[in-house]
């Protein structure tokens, strides 16, 4: 089972809908409670971050026979300048309008490697990449 | 702590009510929402106190599956947020008590972290 969403830069009205969606598929197929919550919590983030930070992107979420849950976020940039600074607790970038919406803590990628099982970033300006899995 | 009892403690108007019948031991304060994802751990049985009365605190409650918020400062939220709270199922209530007031009265009502 394969899905792909596109998210829009700096649409901020559907922002969660995507996760929102994958969320409410993933509690229909049973999906541990724990897993699930995890996966949502890093979804939810890495789309927020496509929104705030990038020109734009696809979400594609993905559950093999086994119940690996895989998540990849691809945008078409700018790119993260400094990834060693980006995956720091608290350091953002995030505009004033981010922060109006409650984002802009500089914990984004930083949860999201938490929850994540599995967690691969590569960024230049022509996009950012990144692939996360989750299982028990 | 009953969420009845929550309600009285902290002079609540409800904007949404599911149900009233739940029992919340946590409480978690704060505008930022990415803090929220960061910190809370049993989201079913957390009360989230937030300030920030946008669709965020709504979809970082669907994802931490939270039940209850409550807006401090008499912050309103909207028609569409209302409407997905019911598609939630989650509790919107508002207090005029600032977030310093609302959390020392839960903390002394004997709310935990």
């Amino acid at each position: 089972m394969k899905t792909v969403y596109h998210v829009v830069k700096d649409d901020y009205e559907h922002a969660g809908q995507v996760s929102s969606k994958i969320k409410k598929t993933l509690k229909q197929l049973g999906l541990e409670s724990r897993l699930l919550r995890n996966v949502a919590i890093a979804c939810y983030e890495a789309e927020i971050n496509l929104i705030i930070h990038s020109d734009g992107g696809d979400v594609t979420f993905e559950i093999d026979d086994d119940g690996v849950v895989n998540l990849s976020f691809d945008d078409v940039g700018p790119g993260i300048p400094n990834l060693d600074l980006a995956l720091s607790p608290g350091w953002s970038t995030a505009s004033a309008k981010a922060r109006d919406f409650g984002f802009g803590a500089g914990m984004g990628l930083v949860n999201m490697k938490r929850v994540a099982s599995s967690f691969d970033i590569s960024s230049s300006p022509e996009g950012t990449h990144l692939k996360m899995s989750f299982y028990e | 702590m009953k969420l009845s009892q929550i309600k009285e403690l902290l002079s609540v108007q409800a904007i949404y009510e599911e149900t009233d019948e739940k029992e919340l031991n946590h409480v978690f304060a704060s505008d930022l929402m990415s803090d929220a994802l960061a910190m809370i751990d049993e989201g079913e049985t957390t009360l989230f106190l937030t300030g920030l009365a946008n669709m965020q605190s709504l979809r970082t409650a669907e994802m931490l599956d939270i039940h209850t918020i409550i807006f401090v400062r008499n912050k309103q939220p909207d028609q569409v947020m209302v409407e997905a709270a019911k598609d939630l199922h989650l509790n919107l209530y508002t207090t005029s008590m600032t977030m310093y007031e609302a959390c020392g009265h839960l903390y002394r009502g004997g709310m935990k972290p």
